[in-house]
């Protein structure tokens, strides 16, 4: 008997801390719920923190709604969005934009940040690329690699991400396929994001492609210990874009919310605050904002954003053509004549 | 040399063990993995008692599927839920993906083969002498059967701090359904211990994964101390 006493007093004991449990945490959420957005993102985006530390707080500030971005690199994110899990999706692979947007599932693409991938390496740069063009870098780590099977030589992030679509481009460019690579014994994969791609490559003295905002902020954390070796270049120009559900292929999602969005990263705000991020802490912006620069239609820098991060639609150049646009309001697209970039 | 750094994680981890946003994510665990629990338990605990005190053909069947799903991965986990709980998927209507009740579910699903296995076994070593006592000193099947689960209480307890301690500790689920969704002041976050201490060991911030590694150990040890004192006290 004595034992049922025992039990029945824990019983009580469970039942009682529960339903406090329930008061108190209830207590936190009658107040009014801020609205939420689940923004499907890259890695190099979400790694360098300016999404989580800049863009969230500023903007649940401003709309009360609440950000929750999920950090899948740009095929992730494209998988999750088209599987109805987001609102809207960050990323930086225009090819595969394009595709997303041809297959009905995206619209109103807008380009919001920039900066550029570089080749990093160890210091003492034993393949020698220092300074050289992206190609001739690339052949001269290929030449090292092959007369040194024993070691890693270049890492790959080989996870369909932006960095790994601008990375098989390089390659191909460089005449080398990517595929045909990943089976030689010098080159490396790591299927991980930027963060862990850049510890794993300075931990085995290799080199690897990154944007420059994720190796900045992990190099003067005294992360790793790796060099830019190749920044030069209009092939290496990383343009970063929103790109909105479109609500009539996906249901249920927020495409007022998302437009919020897309507005205010390309608002002075939002620019202001992609160009500060970072100052303080790294002596330089990790991401550099575009719209001043689209506005100015001056310098290379803008040549490339055209070349690398716009569309051609008829004559013309445009972030976003005209058959993937879907009720945008006050939101307008930047276009210019295809002659600025060609002729 | 090659111990520097982990020293001076350590000590700076201690520093960081009293921050708020560790406390949160602590807490946060506590709260996912204790709802899990529940629901597990609610739903594990009536089966198990038929299964461990009836006989019934097809029983060591049952029996032999409970055991196998036990060493289901948690990743397995987590993919065949991310499929479910896709918007487009089966599930998707509930809205349980990038969650705190969506890694709730997926845990409560994970441990559930774990709490009835415990249950089951503790059940039938106690069962049939107990039973058949109870029967020949003039209890009717009921009473006897409330005996007999009252007999194993103590294997229950740990079936249900196994079960626990098992969710709270797991990361595939909490990563691929929860997703570790983080904004400061936030209501949606979904981040927890595990999924954080994956996140800052891949950025190389050494300290706070540190940090949030005491944390769990402390938690996962003083639930299982808890769950010892009760038997001891009951027994």
């Amino acid at each position: 008997m004595n034992k049922r006493i025992k039990l029945g007093f824990l019983l009580i004991l469970l039942v009682v801390s529960f339903s406090y449990g329930c008061i108190s945490n209830s207590g936190e959420t009658t107040a009014e719920k801020p609205g939420v957005l689940t923004i499907s993102t890259t890695t190099s985006l979400y790694d360098t923190g300016i999404l989580e530390k800049v863009v969230a707080p500023a903007f649940k500030e401003k709309y009360n709604i609440e950000l929750r971005f999920i950090p899948k690199g740009t095929g992730g994110a494209i998988l999750d969005a088209k599987s109805g899990a987001s609102d809207a999706i960050l990323v930086h692979a225009l090819s595969r934009e394009q595709a997303f947007m041809e297959e009905g599932y995206g619209v109103n693409r807008k380009v919001f940040a920039y900066n550029f991938f570089v080749i990093v390496g160890p210091k003492d740069d034993p393949a020698g690329i220092r300074g050289l063009s992206v190609s001739e870098a690339l052949k001269r780590i290929v030449d090292y690699g092959r007369s040194h099977q024993n070691q890693l030589v270049w890492i790959s992030r080989d996870d369909g991400s932006g960095t790994n679509t601008k990375e098989i481009a390089l390659w191909k460019d460089a005449g080398f396929e990517f595929e045909a690579l990943k089976n030689e014994s010098w080159f490396g994969t790591t299927g991980a994001g930027m963060g862990n791609t850049l510890l794993y490559t300075s931990e085995r003295k290799a080199y690897t492609l990154s944007d420059i905002g994720t190796y900045l902020k992990y190099q003067k954390e005294g992360k790793i210990d790796l060099d830019v070796l190749v920044d030069k270049g209009e092939e290496l120009i990383n343009v970063y874009a929103i790109i909105i559900i479109n609500p009539e292929k996906i249901s249920g999602r927020d495409f007022e919310g998302a437009m919020l969005l897309a507005k205010w990263l390309t608002s002075d705000e939002g620019q202001n605050a992609i160009a500060e991020y970072g100052k303080e802490e790294f002596g330089r912006p990790l991401f550099y904002p575009i719209v001043p620069v689209l506005q100015s239609q001056r310098g290379e820098v803008f040549k490339w954003i055209l070349k690398y991060g716009f569309i051609k639609d008829g004559d013309k150049y445009t972030e976003c053509p005209m058959k993937f646009r879907y009720n945008p309001g006050d939101l307008s697209f930047f276009e210019f004549p295809a002659s600025l970039v060609e002729g | 040399m090659a111990w520097d750094y982990i020293i001076r994680g350590f000590s700076e981890a201690i520093k960081m063990i009293d921050d708020p946003y560790v406390i949160e994510i602590a807490l946060r665990s506590i709260k996912v993995s204790g709802v899990a629990t529940l629901m597990a338990v609610a739903w594990s605990i009536p089966p198990s008692v038929l299964i461990g005190l009836k006989d019934f053909p097809g029983k060591w069947l049952i029996k032999t599927l409970i055991n196998g799903l036990m060493g289901v991965p948690t990743v397995i986990w987590g993919l065949v839920l991310y499929l479910m709980f896709v918007p487009v998927g089966p599930l998707g209507s509930l809205g349980l993906l990038y969650t705190e009740m969506g890694i709730s579910v997926g845990q409560a699903i994970l441990i559930t083969p774990i709490i009835m296995s415990i249950v089951v076994d503790s059940l039938e070593s106690i069962g049939s002498e107990i039973k058949e006592l109870a029967l020949t000193l003039g209890a009717d099947e009921l009473r006897a059967s409330f005996q007999v689960i009252m007999e194993s209480i103590g294997g229950i307890i740990l079936a249900i701090i196994a079960g626990f301690n098992r969710a709270i500790a797991e990361l595939g689920i909490a990563l691929m359904i929860g997703g570790n969704v983080y904004v400061k002041g936030g209501v949606y976050n979904t981040r927890v211990l595990t999924t954080a201490i994956q996140m800052y060991t891949a950025r190389a911030e050494v300290s706070i994964a540190i940090a949030l590694g005491i944390i769990l150990m402390g938690i996962v040890l003083s639930v299982n101390l808890l769950s010892n004192l009760i038997r001891r006290w009951l027994s």
